[in-house]
């Protein structure tokens, strides 16, 4: 019998140093994550120079830690997937360079994956995917449907136009003073308050799966802006309950919309506001009522990880997609069919 | 004892390969591309052309900084990881020495440097004594000027050596006017097989904890630092 393929992924694009082991497409092996966030929360963000210094320390240990909670050695392994964009193209280099590096040492092949295709692929971790399907790619850079015909097939049918809604989130959180990483807190601050205030939500034109969050943003900032000058006061529970109301109600109706014209009964939430507990809940629910199958991923496979990196390098390893020695880090590649 | 060697610290691109410091293959480029495109595939070009197999290879070396913050890291993580995939040791030397090996054949005193922006250089003191090459003063990121001035006192002939040459070469002449000693344009270029040469001597650090010696602090961490010495003068 041939043995599974055994895939070593790695993910540098932000500020997660992370490694993991994939057996067969779906057992993950192992897979380490080392946070930087303790580092840039003092800087209220992700500083992109400091990500990369962090990430040159403490990607060969990150490497090893997977290597040996997998129990493989580079004999056991078929590739090395490492995410090629997008993100800070600092961070990226450091992974690109380092799987170059690993992989010319031990003869293998490299495999470039885009961080979005990941995302997706954190899903068939959790159960197998079946075609066709509808996603909703949900992160601080990203706000996209995007439905697939087969493995490694990927068409955009709507996409954010201004602010993605992590971004939507980081701000709004700042407006109400909670520290970074503010999406999160949000989040935890809505579960705690009423949505009584009634945010607009941009639909677009008719028949449109794109998104825009920035009128939403500015509304929140008015609303506080407004409140303060009359001297009174919004509760700010108040305010993240509503806000994750409208941002959910937009997320949730194009979504189910998108399900419907495309004809599929199989639904995806990915990316790091997948995590989102409002999103999450909402996005269930509509699911259910229209009887569509949702696969949400646990928190650990939302946030960036390498396991959904070598899963995704996965699929293109069976279809031979291998990147030659010429791989470079991109922070603004495009979510290509392979 | 056969070492690679990379040198990604400035738009000069190297990697090398010597046994017992004698080179078998050297690769240089002085081009404004892109080294993490171009690193591994001057990499593989000379292990094939020299037959070598990297289970042959006992250490890497690698320039460690200063230098561009991003050039410095694409050859540090390069080395410390393919010194780690194949455990063996990566030897770090500083992008500077490396160049400063250049001036072997001069008398006097030998500045490499790199521009830093703002005026700034990376640079340090080098001399070529009894065949060896000697740190006068520690490699450092200071005014162009002010250092030019303090190396003048020493009233030595000066060999600045600095792939940035041309950018700088009025304010030589002007510091240092008789003491400048002007140079030929390939001794200022870093040279991987200088790189390998001073390894060779030199104690491996495990490659998980090498790491890029970049002589200055990030833009932001250095702010944050100085607004927290405020705040504690404030306190106090």
């Amino acid at each position: 019998m041939k043995k599974e393929t055994i895939i070593l992924g790695i993910e540098t694009s932000c500020d997660e140093t992370a490694a993991a082991v994939i057996q067969g497409g779906r057992t993950i092996l192992s897979s380490i994550i080392s946070s930087q966030m303790e580092s840039h929360k003092r800087f209220g963000g992700v500083v992109p120079e400091i990500a990369s210094r962090h990430h040159v320390e403490q990607i060969t240990l990150i490497v090893e830690e997977a290597m040996e909670k997998a129990e493989v050695t580079f004999e056991d392994i078929d590739a090395v997937a490492v995410t090629e964009g997008p993100g800070l193209v600092g961070a990226l280099l450091v992974g690109v360079n380092a799987a170059k590096a690993i992989a010319f040492a031990h003869d293998l092949p490299v495999i470039g994956v885009h961080h979005i295709a990941g995302h997706i692929y954190a899903n068939h971790l959790v159960e197998p995917l079946e075609f066709p399907l509808m996603t909703l790619v949900v992160s601080g850079g990203h706000t996209e449907l995007i439905y697939m015909k087969e493995h490694g097939e990927y068409e955009l049918i709507g996409e954010t136009r201004d602010d993605a809604v992590g971004e939507a989130y980081d701000k709004v959180a700042r407006t109400i003073g909670l520290p970074y990483p503010g999406g999160p807190r949000v989040d935890k601050l809505a579960q705690t308050g009423e949505a009584d205030i009634d945010f607009p939500r941009a639909w677009l034109e008719e028949g449109s799966f794109d998104f825009s969050f920035s009128g939403l943003k500015s509304a929140v900032i008015n609303t506080l802006h407004n409140a303060r000058q009359k001297g009174t006061e919004v509760a700010p529970e108040v305010i993240a309950a509503s806000f994750q109301e409208a941002v959910s109600d937009v997320l949730v109706t194009k979504t189910m919309r998108a399900v419907k014209k495309y004809g599929t009964d199989r639904l995806l939430l990915a990316g790091g506001v997948a995590a989102n507990s409002g999103l999450r809940g909402a996005l269930q629910e509509a699911a259910d009522r229209e009887g569509i199958h949702l696969t949400i991923p646990p928190l650990s496979l939302c946030t960036d990880n390498a396991a959904m990196i070598a899963c995704a390098g996965h699929f293109l390893y069976e279809k031979g997609k291998f990147a030659d020695d010429r791989l470079n880090g991109v922070p603004g590649l495009a979510l290509e069919s392979f | 004892m056969k070492l690679l060697a990379v040198d990604t610290s400035t738009y000069v691109m190297g990697a090398a390969l010597t046994e017992n410091s004698r080179p078998a293959a050297e690769y240089i480029t002085h081009v404004k591309k892109n080294h993490s495109i171009r690193l591994m595939p001057a990499v593989r070009s000379i292990m094939q052309e020299t037959g070598w197999k990297p289970g042959d290879l006992d250490a890497i070396a690698a320039a460690e900084g200063p230098g561009s913050y991003t050039g410095v890291r694409i050859g540090v993580t390069t080395a410390k990881s393919m010194a780690w995939a194949l455990g063996i040791p990566v030897i770090g030397v500083s992008s500077l020495e490396v160049l400063a090996f250049n001036g072997r054949y001069t008398g006097g005193v030998i500045s490499p440097f790199f521009d830093a922006r703002r005026g700034q250089v990376f640079t340090g003191l080098y001399r070529w004594e009894d065949g060896r090459l000697v740190q006068l003063k520690e490699d450092r990121i200071i005014p162009h000027g002010e250092w030019l001035d303090e190396i003048r006192s020493l009233g030595e002939p000066v060999t600045a050596l600095s792939p940035d040459l041309e950018k700088h070469e009025d304010l030589l002449q002007e510091k240092l006017g008789q003491l400048f000693k002007p140079a030929v344009p390939q001794d200022h270029l870093p040279r991987p097989s200088s790189l390998a040469c001073l390894a060779a001597d030199r104690e491996g650090t495990a490659a998980h904890l090498f790491s890029p010696n970049y002589l200055r602090l990030a833009e932001a961490e250095a702010k944050w630092q100085e607004k927290q010495k405020e705040q504690q003068h404030e306190r106090k």
